[in-house]
């Protein structure tokens, strides 16, 4: 057993309200440079829908993520050792500056400084990169809220196995639906980035597993752009470097959550320690497809037993680091509750960000004949939209629900149950069921016998129900953020002398990051 | 021997190599972060196809034939015995210099036409991309009319060449040599000498090392085995991540 750690992290897509403060949060503070204006290192996609950038899930085009072709071994899709050094002259699976779009800013002052005349003056869009006057063609989000559009939602690379029918009945306006879907880079286990990288810039951290590219050694041979099937890995134009997500490391070893996550409105976020079994790794991202899942929750260790503690202080992970672990949000959720998955897990990188899948678009109707007797009870208006389709959790038939849903769950399962319905239809009916719970609790007209079977089902007791309620709806900061200390004195001074370095902020350049020659 | 030939000949190929050496060492530890292919291929890909890829493989086909040329003169000769293995290799040198002029004139072009290449395209890569027309242009020249290079290089040129690397330069066979390849070799030494101030240090950062490391990389700011322990924890040596 080879203990280490990793900061990883649950998003829970219910409590999105696509607001896209994370991007903001980020884009302000790591890629507000020239280069850079293009990158949105958080990014908030509306699903169904294309992405960003364009179609980023279809592999046909982009090439990303790991493969698994006939034998044991899994092989990087479109780049690795032979593929990616024969293509080094050019990248034939490069997605390019169109694929995301052109950025741009506004004449303003244009405004301010034209001659008075006859018009009102303008400000017009000027492109980021050329200086000129450009039409805009996209941009980032360009997608949102478009559920149902021929060009965006149909398009999306993850309706490819819905029969026709389907799909159909998905983009009927009364059963219309969405959820917005942040992303971030996923710090994976396996990660696609680091092993396409020909110079060897890219490299996982030890301490917490933070996935990084070293700015010095990176040489612009574009490879991990392909290689990352999330699209998280970013060329700067300018710079000559590909940069991606650092989880805001300096913000994590002063102790603060990442930026997108402190900022987060919705407060879907959530980050703490996970333990993982480092020698299982490979054979974890080997297993066949619809195993992948269960493989990847394996590698995750029980922080409270007691070998995997010995084992874990053999390898030098800190005690706050395993209390940590213990106290981990994360860990609640992934795996003591097994209530966030992996997106796209048939991609075998590992990724260390799980998502509860949300309920809304899936339970938000559904159709029934025999509806009398609630109709007698409560307010039409509310409940009702046609004598078809209400939303109503208290029927007697309240799992059922789930396979009814207004979104298939084959098309949830594609996101994130490598396309098998059975694990998204079991998170979906514990969190139902965590429902019928405090409903029974909060108001009551659901009684008890309903309510314990519901829970028994899915194997959940009142007291596990609270707890997910609990951190679910009114965790506080410090309950969604559990961030161990970095013992950043400690590699300072591995590094360095100390006194070199007081006073400076402990990360970033002593050369100025200008474009080379 | 006048001034110009030992200028050209003998001072230009010391001053190139000297150059090549302190800068591109002084570069690499002073100003790492510019060594990169500074690739455009994100702001243009389709003309890229067609321009990178014939030159590449043209140029280090070229390059890779003079190398041999210069260092196993004696096989090329022996090569070079029958008429038919002869031109087999000038045949194939001469494809090969159309290729990749071919292709660097496309990724010159390019550099030119393309409103968001030019926000990227530097004085000096114009400058290096024409010498590097210039210098494949003139060495077609040669090849079509000054046959067999193939066989004159390694009697003429590799002893030229090795009496520059041993320090004992000789430059009597080269004074004689036609204008047009004198041109050449000039070339050759100026564009050397400028390759510490050119994107042509990716060549030298060619990431070879890929195909015998783990595809994985993981890196502990310390030896993770011993921070735990009071005894050795303070006495490791300073871990290798920049
Ligand atoms: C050793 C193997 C080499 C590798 C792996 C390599 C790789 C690359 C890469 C990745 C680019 C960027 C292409 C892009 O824009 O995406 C590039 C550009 C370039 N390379 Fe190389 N190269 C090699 C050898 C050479 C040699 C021997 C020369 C010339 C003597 C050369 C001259 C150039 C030039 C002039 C460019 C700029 C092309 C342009 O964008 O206009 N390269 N190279
Ligand atoms: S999400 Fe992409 S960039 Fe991030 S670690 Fe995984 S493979 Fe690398
Ligand atoms: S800030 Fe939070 S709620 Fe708003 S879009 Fe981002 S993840 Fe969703």
């Amino acid at each position: 057993m080879d203990v280490r750690s990793q900061i990883a992290m649950v998003f829970h897509l219910d409590k999105c309200i696509g607001c896209h403060t994370c991007s903001i949060a980020c884009k302000n503070i790591w890629t507000d440079r020239k280069g850079a204006e293009y990158m949105w290192w958080n990014n908030v996609e509306t699903k169904p829908g294309t992405g960003y950038p364009t179609k980023w899930e279809d592999q046909d085009i982009y090439k990303g993520g790991w493969r698994k072709n006939g034998g044991e071994k899994i092989s990087l899709r479109g780049s690795g050792k032979y593929k990616g050094l024969l293509n080094i002259f050019h990248n034939p699976y490069l997605p390019v500056l169109d694929d995301y779009y052109e950025p741009w800013t506004y004449k303003y002052l244009d405004l301010i400084e034209s001659p008075a005349g006859g018009d009102q003056p303008t400000a017009r869009p000027v492109s980021l990169v050329t200086g000129k006057p450009i039409d805009i063609k996209s941009g980032p989000n360009w997608d949102d809220d478009l559920s149902g559009t021929p060009e965006y939602a149909r398009q999306d690379p993850n309706l490819k196995n819905l029969t026709k029918a389907e799909r159909e009945a998905m983009f009927q306006l009364e059963k219309m639906a969405m959820f917005y879907l942040p992303r971030i880079c996923n710090h994976c286990l396996n990660p696609a980035c680091v092993a396409s990288c020909p110079s060897g810039a890219i490299y996982k951290r030890g301490e917490d597993g933070v996935v990084l590219i070293n700015q010095k050694v990176c040489r612009a041979w574009r490879m991990c752009v392909t290689a990352c099937p999330y699209k998280k890995s970013y060329y700067n134009w300018n710079t000559g470097k590909s940069e991606k997500c650092i989880l805001c490391y300096p913000r994590l070893e002063a102790g603060h959550a990442p930026a997108c996550m402190h900022s987060c409105v919705g407060r879907i976020r959530y980050l703490g320690v996970l333990l993982y079994d480092a020698d299982k790794i490979e054979a974890a991202a080997s297993v066949p497809e619809e195993q992948l899942i269960d493989g990847q929750l394996d590698l995750l260790l029980n922080p409270f037993d007691e070998d995997v503690i010995r084992n874990a202080k053999e390898n030098g992970i800190a005690d706050s680091t395993l209390k940590a672990a213990q106290t981990s949000p994360v860990y609640k959720f992934v795996k003591e509750w097994g209530l966030a998955l992996p997106l796209h897990a048939e991609y075998r990188t590992l990724p260390m960000l799980f998502y509860v899948p949300p309920m809304l678009p899936v339970m938000a109707s559904l159709s029934t004949t025999d509806d009398s007797e609630q109709a007698v009870k409560l307010d039409p208006i509310a409940k009702f939209w046609d004598k078809h389709h209400r939303y109503d959790t208290t029927s007697k038939t309240i799992m059922q629900t789930v396979e009814q849903a207004r979104f298939p769950v084959k098309y949830m399962a594609n996101l994130f149950g490598t396309g098998s319905e059975e694990k998204l239809i079991e998170v979906l009916k514990k969190q139902l069921a965590v429902r019928v719970h405090r409903r029974h609790v909060t108001v009551g007209d659901i009684d008890a016998d309903l309510t314990n079977a519901t829970l028994n089902e899915v194997k959940l007791t009142p007291e596990i129900a609270d707890d997910i309620y609990r951190l679910t709806s009114l965790a506080k900061f410090d309950d969604r953020f559990n961030i161990p200390p970095a013992h950043r004195e400690l590699a300072i001074e591995m590094m360095d002398f100390a006194g070199d370095t007081k006073g400076s902020t402990g990360f970033g350049f002593k050369e100025t990051p200008q474009r080379g020659l | 021997m006048n001034a110009y030939n030992v200028i050209f000949f003998v001072a230009l190929p010391y001053a190139a190599l000297l150059m090549f050496l302190v800068g591109t060492i002084y570069r690499y530890k002073a100003t790492k972060f510019k060594f990169s292919s500074l690739s455009s291929q994100f702001l243009e890909t389709r003309k890229l196809y067609w321009g990178s890829v014939p030159f590449h493989w043209g140029i280090l086909f070229l390059f890779f034939g003079h190398l041999t040329a210069f260092l196993l003169p004696s096989s090329i000769l022996a090569w070079n015995q029958q008429p038919v293995r002869l031109m087999i290799l000038e045949v194939s040198a001469f494809a090969g210099g159309v290729v990749t002029l071919f292709g660097l004139i496309g990724l010159f072009y390019r550099r030119l036409v393309d409103a968001r290449l030019r926000k990227v395209t530097s004085i000096i890569d114009i400058v290096l991309e024409a010498l590097l027309i210039t210098e494949i242009f003139l060495g077609l020249w040669i090849a079509f009319g000054f046959r067999w290079g193939s066989s004159w290089f390694a009697t003429v040129l590799s002893p030229y060449l090795k009496s520059i690397f041993t320090f004992s330069p000789n430059i009597d066979a080269v004074v004689m040599l036609p204008f047009v390849i004198q041109l050449h070799i000039i070339l050759a030494f100026i564009i050397f000498l400028i390759i510490p101030f050119t994107r042509l240090v990716h060549v030298l950062v060619y990431p070879l090392s890929y195909l015998w490391r783990p595809y994985q990389k993981v890196i502990w700011y310390w030896d993770r085995k011993k921070v735990r322990d009071p005894q050795t924890s303070w006495t490791m040596h300073k871990p290798q991540n920049n």
